[in-house]
């Protein structure tokens, strides 16, 4: 008896000595987080890493609100984020782990091969509405979208709208799994996914970013190769002060090892 | 050992006294919570917060609206005309141009000729409007005109018909599309939940054999019990494939498509209140009525159904309030389309669904975090409102007498 008490006393020692760590953000970081801390605690015994989704926005204030130590978000910190974290003194250091490539996707019935950014542009705010304008079937157009605040979804507006608002009323999808099963049961439909999301229910979009010169096919080597323009980072941001604590497992995520698993996950590697 | 049981009796009568002034407070500090958040957001500017927007001195406008400025940034307003200004194209500028036109050398350390160098901009084109970070506004400038903020204002919420919470430079909160889209949602969904209801109710009442009963009530309540986002899954992967194949609609996620589903998931209420109310009617009515030569069917839709129609209403009231309230089921059938419904085959985003897709991502704290807490108040005041008119239905019963 008084040996058990005396082992679980030093697993609990051992256990509130470790390093603990906690890191929270964006869901669609959420696979590569989890992949990196099981294969950095295996190496590392003593640490434990504690992965939690939400959203980037959730992250960003948990880190804010000091819950958190690493924050994971698929977007850019936002301008009245960071004037928040500095009120409250806290300076922050962003890391870019990995890149995502978002492909556009149709119903695979679709004829549509190429889109130019300018296509794209004027079918998400609603210009173009009709298939035909683009070489399609006489077809009603019916894009999708993602939800409005999610990372993903502010991307694709910065870099395919050039900023501009998506059109009144487009469809959102809560998560990229409805979009593509939306997609995949619509004849119109075009949305857009996460490179690792794509399967065969439905057909990724080449695209042009110089006016229909050069199209691109959504691939990791063309992603990587910067060939394929609609590419993002992916981010980790934690606060100064506690650098030295987060920074061994950022490093594990920059290196070799830890950049295998970004590409097995599914996303694209730094170099 | 009876003064012991009754101090034990004591003990238990305070903790139930306790708990249940727990439960009344832990319900008021949520309101007070969310009624706190919600209101916030008349306390927030129409510009995104830390940002202003900038034109050059000769310029005569004085103020845009929220939606002026967003259909001037999306360049669908092009001329100043079009504002109330004098007839020239207008240049919409946003802050990250600055770092294309100038090198970091230029803007020198730490940004410090930030400010100067957007001044320089905004002096050579006097028909831009610039977006800018406050921090790196240019301030005391005779070229720059920094354009008055207001805080959002009612008008702007509860009369608003676009719903672009992370527009920038000017988000759109307006309440009208989601609240009508709730609504609309709702109501069919009623419509088409009643007649299959009080359908299952009488028969379950007044029909059904005892092992018909005994099967058929179970699995009423079973349908109860099923998980909201396995009546959503099943909606997205069978019915709306079904709604859009038979309807012949360029798409399936439609407002029609959510009151299917929120009509199966309101069915158990409707069915158990109605059939409750019915099962009420005292024994003597309908023997008196059976006596005088009426028919089996001619007693209940002369005699029970009116001696029930309280606690019918009632049941319906009930089921409206469990449409309005659902959440994942409607977020995952009905397309989430933000726009004012105008069919019953277009796609409708309710208020439930707009919280539960935007409250993960929206930075804490901020208007579009306090625009969400306010729909959150606005479907409490409606549910409240909802089961309040319920029980007053319901007690109307009582007070008739037989």
């Amino acid at each position: 008896m008084k040996k058990i008490i005396l082992s679980v006393s030093i697993a609990a020692c051992t256990l509130l000595g470790a390093q603990a760590q906690k890191v929270k953000g964006s869901d669609t970081m959420l696979p590569l987080s989890q992949k990196e801390s099981e294969s950095y605690m295996k190496a590392n015994p003593s640490t434990t890493i504690t992965v939690t989704g939400g959203g980037s926005g959730v992250g960003i204030s948990a880190l804010l609100e000091g819950t958190t130590d690493i924050a994971q978000a698929s977007r850019k910190i936002k301008f009245d984020e960071k004037q928040k974290l500095q009120e409250a003194g806290k300076s922050v250091k962003e890391i870019v782990a990995a890149y995502d490539a978002l492909a556009v996707v149709v119903h695979p019935s679709n004829k549509v091969i190429n889109l130019t950014r300018e296509q794209l542009e004027g079918i998400f705010t609603g210009k173009i509405k009709s298939w035909k304008e683009v070489g399609g079937d006489d077809l009603k157009i019916v894009p999708y979208s993602r939800e409005t605040s999610s990372g993903t979804y502010e991307f694709f507006k910065e870099s395919v709208l050039k900023n501009k608002n998506y059109m009144n009323g487009i469809m959102s999808m809560p998560a990229t799994g409805a979009i593509i099963q939306s997609i995949s049961q619509t004849k119109g439909a075009v949305g857009y996914v996460g490179l690792a999301y794509l399967n065969k229910d439905v057909k990724a979009i080449h695209v042009s970013y110089d006016r229909g010169k050069t199209f691109a096919e959504p691939s990791v080597a063309n992603a990587k190769s910067q060939v394929y323009p609609i590419v993002r980072p992916l981010y980790y941001y934690y606060e100064v002060k506690s650098e030295k604590l987060v920074k061994p497992f950022m490093d594990y995520v920059l290196s070799d090892a830890g950049q295998k698993i970004v590409s097995e996950v599914g996303f694209i590697t730094l170099k | 050992m009876r003064r012991l049981k009754r101090i034990a009796e004591r003990m238990v009568e305070g903790l139930l006294t306790l708990s249940g002034g727990v439960t009344s407070l832990a319900i008021l500090l949520i309101i007070i919570f969310l009624f706190k958040e919600g209101l916030g957001l008349f306390n927030s500017p129409n510009v995104e917060k830390g940002y202003s927007l900038c034109v050059n001195s000769s310029n005569e406008i004085v103020r845009l609206n929220p939606l002026q400025i967003k259909n001037i940034f999306d360049y669908e307003v092009s001329n100043w005309q079009e504002v109330g200004g004098a007839d020239e194209e207008i240049m919409p500028f946003r802050f990250d141009e600055i770092f294309s036109q100038y090198s970091d050398e230029e803007l020198g350390e730490d940004y410090a000729l930030l400010p100067q160098r957007l001044s320089e901009v905004i002096a050579k084109h006097p028909n831009i409007i610039a977006f800018l970070p406050q921090k790196y506004t240019p301030k005391d400038e005779a070229s720059v005109k920094v354009l008055p903020t207001k805080n959002i204002s009612f008008a702007d919420f509860f009369g608003g018909k676009e719903w672009l919470p992370t527009a920038t430079p000017s988000p759109l909160y307006g309440l009208l599309p989601l609240l009508l889209g709730t609504l609309w949602v709702s109501i069919f969904a009623i419509l088409i939940a009643l007649p299959l209801g009080l359908g299952v109710a009488i028969y379950l009442s007044e029909l059904a054999t005892e092992h018909a009963g005994k099967f058929l009530k179970p699995a009423i309540e079973l349908l109860a019990g099923i998980p909201s986002v396995v009546y959503g899954f099943f909606g997205l992967v069978v019915l709306v494939p079904l709604v859009q194949r038979s309807l012949n609609l360029p798409v399936g996620e439609t407002a029609f498509t959510g009151s299917l589903i929120l009509a199966i998931m309101a069915l158990p209420t409707i069915i158990t209140v109605a059939e409750d109310a019915m099962r009420n009617t005292p024994r003597a009515m309908r023997e008196a009525s059976l006596a005088l030569g009426a028919t089996h069917w001619q007693t209940i839709y002369k005699v029970v159904v009116p001696y029930a129609s309280s606690g019918i209403s009632a049941a319906v009231v009930l089921g409206v309030g469990r449409a309005i309230g659902e959440t994942m089921a409607v977020l995952m059938v009905t397309g989430n389309a933000a726009a004012m419904p105008r069919s019953l085959f277009e796609s409708v985003r309710t208020i439930p669904a707009t919280i539960a897709a935007e409250l993960g991502e929206a930075p804490a704290g901020g208007a579009h975090y306090q625009s969400l807490f306010l729909l959150g108040c606005i479907l409490f005041v409606i549910t409240m409102m909802v089961s309040i008119s319920a029980e007053v239905i319901s007690k109307r019963q009582y007070s008739k007498g037989v």
